[in-house]
Order: C-alpha cells, then sequence, then structure tokens
C-alpha cells in the first residue's frame, strides 16, 4: 500500500512541474508586453519600465523561470496592484471559503447521485430510471450561473426562505473562532448553533447549484458502471448460489460499480472547480474565485496567475487522492502497485 | 423511442452517390430515434435564428430606449426589456449568431489541432506520441475553465482569444480519441496497401486514416459544441472576452443577474434559457450520432 502511494506520487510530481511551466509561460512568453500586465493598463512608461526591471522581465527566459520558481517555493506568489496585499496571503484568507462550498456541493451531490444511479439500474424502465435520464440529460446542460439565478429569484425574492446572496454570514453575525476556516465545521467546535445556522443558510443555495451541476456525471456513471455490473458473470454466480438481493446488490455490485464513478470523480472536480467561480461570482461568495474574478476585471494579473495555480496544485492533489482511494477500494490496483 | 419502426431501409455507404447518400444517412439517423430526431430539429431553428436573426427580429438589439426601460414581457416586447429599454427578444435571436460562431470555430480549430495532433501521435508513436500525450497531460492538470479563464485573461480580452482557449482546453479530448482511432488503423490492410502503392505517410494520414476516423470524430465534436457553448458564455459571464453592448447570452445573463434579486427575471432568465437550449439540442444530438456511430458506448 505505502509503495503504491509513493509510486502515485512520483505520478504526480511531472503534472505539478507542467502546472507551473504552463503558469508562468501564460504570462511571459505571450504576445503583448509582461511587463505592462503587471503594471496595468492605467500605468506610465517609467512605471513599466521599473516593474520589467523590478520582476525581472530583462533577464533571459530560463532564468526568469528559475526565479518564479523560487519565489513559489518561498510562498511569494507576487503582489495585487489594487489591494497591495501579497497574492499568497489573501489566497490563503480565502481558500477555506471556496473549499467549504466545493465540498458541501460535492458532498450533497454524490448523496443524491449515488442512491439514484444505482436505483435506476437496478429497476431500468422505472419512473426512476427516467427521472435519472432526464436529470442527467438536462443537469449537463445548464450553465451553473443561470441555475444560481433562478434558484435566488425562487428562493430568495419569490419565497423569501433563503438569505440575500451576499457573502458567507448575514451581517449581524461575526466569524466564528478561526480553527479550519470552514464557518460550518468552526461554530461547531465554537458551540455556537446560531452562527451555524446563519452560515449554512448562506451556504445551501450556493451548494445546491453546485450539486445540480455535478450530479449528471456522477448519476450517469454510478447508473452505466451499474448496469455493466449486474450483467456480468459474478453477480450471476452470487444470484445462482441464492444469496439475498440485498447482499447481491450491496456486497457485489455496488462495490464493483464504483471504480468507474470515482475515475469519474476526476472529471467532476475538473468542472466543479471551473463552476466554482462561478457560482461565487453570482452569490458574491469571498472564495479565491471571486477574488481573481475581481482581479480580471480591474486587469490585475498576479492574482489571476496565483488563483490559477492554486487550483491547478488543488487538482493535482485530488486526482493523487483519487488515485489512492481507487487502491484503496480495489485491491487488485494495490497488487499491481 | 425503440419501438417506431425505422421508416426508411438503412443507408448503404458508397453505393448510391455522394449528396444522396449523405441525405439517405441523415434520414436514417432521424428515423431510428425521435430524441435525435426533435434535436435535429432544435439545430434547423438555431442555425435559422444565427443566420437570418439580424433582418427577422422586431427591434434593433442595441437602440435603447429609456422609457420602456425594465418592462415585463407583453405583446409589444415579448421577452420584455432590460435596464436600457432594449428588447430582450431581439438581442436573445441575434445573439444566437455569435455564441454559435464562437462554438463552431473553437470546435473546428480543435478538430484542426486536437484531431491532426491526435492522429499523428496513433500513426507514427515514437516521440510525436510522446510530446502530444505530454501536452495533453499538462493540459489536464488543470481544472478546464481554470485554464481558460488564465489563458483569455493572459492573450487579451477578446472574441478571438475565447476562440482558442475554448479549444485548448478541449485539446486532450480530441487528441486522445484521434490517436486511440489511428493506433488502431496504422497497421491495417488499407493503410499497407497505400502503402505499398507508394504513397507517403502524409497522404496517407489525411487521405486514408482521417476519412475512416470522420465518423468518431464528428461525434466528439458534437458532443463538444455544448461546451464550448457553455465555457464561452461562462467566461463572458464573469467579464472576459465579449463586451457590453454586444448582445451574446452570457454576457446577458450577468447584466440581469443584479435584477434576478429585485424581481426583475425576465433579463437573466431569457437569455439563459437560449443557452440552455442550445447546449441541450448539441447534446442530444451528439448523443444521438454517438449510438449510431459507436453503439457499445449507448448509456
Amino acid at each position: 500500500m505505502l509503495t503504491m502511494i509513493g509510486k502515485r506520487l512520483m505520478f504526480a510530481i511531472p503534472s505539478l512541474i507542467g502546472v507551473v511551466i504552463v503558469t508562468f509561460l501564460l504570462t511571459r512568453a505571450l504576445p503583448g508586453d509582461p511587463a505592462a500586465y503587471f503594471a496595468g493598463p492605467a500605468a506610465s512608461k517609467e512605471a513599466i519600465e521599473q516593474i520589467r526591471k523590478k520582476l525581472g522581465f530583462d533577464k533571459p527566459l530560463i532564468e526568469q523561470f528559475f526565479r518564479y520558481t523560487n519565489d513559489l517555493a518561498h510562498g511569494d506568489f507576487g503582489t495585487s496592484l489594487t489591494t497591495g496585499q501579497p497574492v499568497a496571503t489573501e489566497i490563503r484568507n480565502r481558500l477555506p471559503a471556496s473549499a467549504e462550498l466545493t465540498l458541501l456541493g460535492l458532498i450533497v451531490s454524490i448523496t443524491i447521485a449515488i442512491p439514484l444511479g444505482v436505483l435506476a439500474a437496478t429497476r431500468p424502465g422505472s419512473w426512476i430510471d427516467h427521472l435519472c435520464r432526464v436529470t442527467t440529460t438536462a443537469g449537463v446542460s445548464l450553465p451553473v450561473f443561470f441555475t444560481g439565478l433562478v434558484l435566488v429569484y425562487v428562493f430568495y425574492f419569490r419565497l423569501g426562505w433563503s438569505p440575500a446572496p451576499l457573502g458567507r454570514l448575514d451581517v449581524f453575525y461575526s466569524a466564528p473562532a478561526h480553527v479550519s476556516g470552514l464557518y460550518l465545521i468552526d461554530a461547531l467546535i465554537a458551540r455556537d448553533f446560531e452562527t451555524f445556522r446563519s452560515a449554512l443558510s448562506q451556504l445551501i443555495l450556493p451548494a445546491a447549484t453546485l450539486a445540480i451541476f455535478s450530479l449528471a456525471p456522477i448519476a450517469r456513471m454510478t447508473r452505466a458502471s451499474m448496469l455493466a455490473v449486474l450483467a456480468s458473470d459474478f453477480v450471476r454466480t452470487a444470484r445462482a448460489s441464492g444469496l439475498s438481493p440485498s447482499t447481491v446488490i450491496v456486497t457485489y455490485a455496488f462495490r464493483n460499480a464504483m471504480l468507474p464513478v470515482i475515475t469519474t470523480l476526476s472529471m467532476v472536480f475538473s468542472f466543479l472547480l471551473g463552476a466554482n467561480v462561478l457560482v461565487e461570482k453570482v452569490f458574491a461568495w469571498p472564495g479565491i474565485g471571486s477574488y481573481a474574478v475581481e482581479a480580471l476585471i480591474s486587469s490585475d494579473f498576479a492574482p489571476v496567475q496565483g488563483f490559477v495555480l492554486t487550483m491547478a496544485v488543488m487538482y493535482v492533489l485530488l486526482n493523487l487522492f483519487i488515485d489512492i482511494l481507487y487502491g484503496v477500494i480495489d485491491p487488485r490496483v494495490r497488487l499491481e502497485g | 423511442m425503440s419501438s417506431v419502426a425505422p421508416a426508411v431501409e438503412p443507408a448503404a455507404p458508397g453505393r448510391a452517390s455522394g449528396l444522396s447518400a449523405t441525405f439517405e444517412h441523415v434520414r436514417y439517423v432521424l428515423g431510428e430515434n425521435r430524441v435525435t430526431a426533435f434535436a435535429f430539429g432544435l439545430l434547423i431553428i438555431i442555425l435559422f435564428a444565427a443566420i437570418f436573426g439580424p433582418y427577422i427580429v422586431p427591434y434593433d438589439p442595441l437602440a435603447s430606449d429609456t422609457a420602456a426601460a425594465l418592462k415585463p414581457p407583453s405583446a409589444a416586447h415579448w421577452f420584455g426589456t432590460d435596464q436600457l429599454g432594449r428588447d430582450i427578444f431581439s438581442r436573445v435571436i441575434v445573439a444566437t449568431r455569435l455564441d454559435t460562431f464562437i462554438a463552431v470555430a473553437s470546435v473546428a480549430l480543435v478538430f484542426l489541432m486536437g484531431g491532426l495532433a491526435g492522429i499523428a501521435a496513433g500513426y507514427f508513436g515514437g516521440w510525436t506520441d510522446r510530446i502530444v500525450g505530454r501536452i495533453a497531460d499538462t493540459i489536464m492538470a488543470f481544472p478546464l475553465f481554470v485554464l481558460a479563464m488564465g489563458i483569455v485573461a493572459a492573450l487579451g480580452n477578446t472574441v478571438q482569444n475565447i476562440i482558442i482557449a475554448t479549444a485548448i482546453v478541449n485539446f486532450p479530448l480530441y487528441a486522445r480519441v484521434a490517436r486511440a482511432e489511428a493506433n488502431v488503423r496504422r497497421n491495417a490492410g488499407f493503410v499497407q496497401a497505400a502503402r505499398l502503392s507508394g504513397n507517403g505517410e502524409a497522404r496517407i494520414l489525411l487521405v486514408h486514416i482521417l476519412p475512416n476516423i470522420m465518423p468518431i470524430m464528428i461525434v466528439q465534436m458534437s458532443l463538444t459544441m455544448g461546451y464550448a457553448i457553455l465555457n464561452a458564455a461562462g467566461l463572458s459571464f464573469i467579464g472576459l472576452g465579449v463586451r457590453p453592448p454586444t448582445a451574446e447570452w452570457g454576457i446577458m445573463v450577468a447584466e440581469g443577474a443584479t435584477f434576478m434579486v429585485s424581481g426583475e427575471w425576465w433579463i437573466a432568465l431569457f437569455p439563459g434559457l437560449a443557452l440552455m437550449i442550445a447546449v441541450f439540442c448539441f447534446n442530444l444530438l451528439g448523443d444521438g450520432l454517438r449510438d449510431i456511430v459507436d453503439p457499445q458506448r449507448r448509456t
């Protein structure tokens, strides 16, 4: 098991190097003047020249690259022009907000999608099968920012059930003491149930938006792989041996059917991290996505670069985690490793 | 769906000549599956709006009329008016052309880049394969929308760069499909025959292998078209690429977003619905085409 984890770690390293090279190239090797990007649109000629010197754009590309990786290794992502704050600090402060939103969205989506897919596969042609098919086809066609807006209109404006889509907490509450940065968990640790309720009510709509978005691929894959497994020889044998239907489905079929679903999770994460940006904009969520969007609008490139890098590194790590999880579920992978 | 008996004979490719064979095949595909036929109908409406939209809409999509601002849908303004009094129906119809153009252009571009790189990788193997594979892996290491954001932010805020960014993030998908298909055929009988009769490698790739993997690539294109539309609309929703006052679905939803909380639902709803229908149409079409080209992957 340990050697397998070690091997997977080795596989992740080339991806990380690739990610760093691409984020570096995004600013340096492209047409236009990188110093002008970092100086912002309103900068004078002298200011641009000064920034060029300061950031080392007058040096050869290879030297610039080593300088960039050296800065990254020291946790220096550059400085935002509009706020004057180091990008790394800002991203670290905002990351928990994005993480809380994405994780809750994913958990909600998995708890709905997997049972839906399993039920659809075990009862083909029934209403739940049709429900599954409609959800998966409609789900992939929904622009995530549009779903978010419709939910806001219905649940905030029409029904008044949810609070205004403005940030993580109602203005009357203060953030719970910082432990994990996730308000739900921190509020529980502080035993502050009022804050917990407020944070949850702010979180429900954006998390539901993300859940609706990621529901489709998970349910679709669960249904397809469950159907394939149920038609396989070992399930037939298990049934013929007189095992109860629930044992066959839960112990034999489900565990095997989960393998392709876990592989799909990698793709779901790719979509989810992207959709996160749009959802944060709709709900004025103070995460790293809206930080990048604000920076984009003011042509402030350092935060955007830091954001792309952070997201990519997180994605590589998530994929690593998925690979390891795969090994935990499927002993065959462990043996190969 | 399957209870509907196909009204026409399966097309026999190669027997009937060119155009009529194509028509025959389209009829077969549509007769086989009602959902695909429905999607095809939607596609025709979308294409009609994209081509003739600007000539048939009742109002100028850019003309503002402050006296008629923020009016709900009525007989005069079917989809209502926005904060500047522009007719939303006209804007939604006119936007079809730009949105479809971005999607078609980016899919065509990624087909050229990813498709050709992929068949070269599958056919030649070795270093070509390794380089193409590395590039694809590196792109796949990013969450795709985030990479597209980074590319547009770096290249500059234009429609052209949205097309390029959307093409780049789809590159791995095309390269992989084309690679797998070309790899299977690299030593097929017809390829060896072509090689023995003195065709160059480039000619074998383009004239003998490419046409054979076209059906799978067309399915791929239809499936990614919906994603391309969503990607482009998402980018303009966060303020990248298309700029106001241009009529484009993503930016119209963004403009309507602020009015959603005060109850003017129609500004964001109709462009959002148009977006949804277009994506839905391409997804259904892609699924339907895939069922016919590659029945094993039916889910």
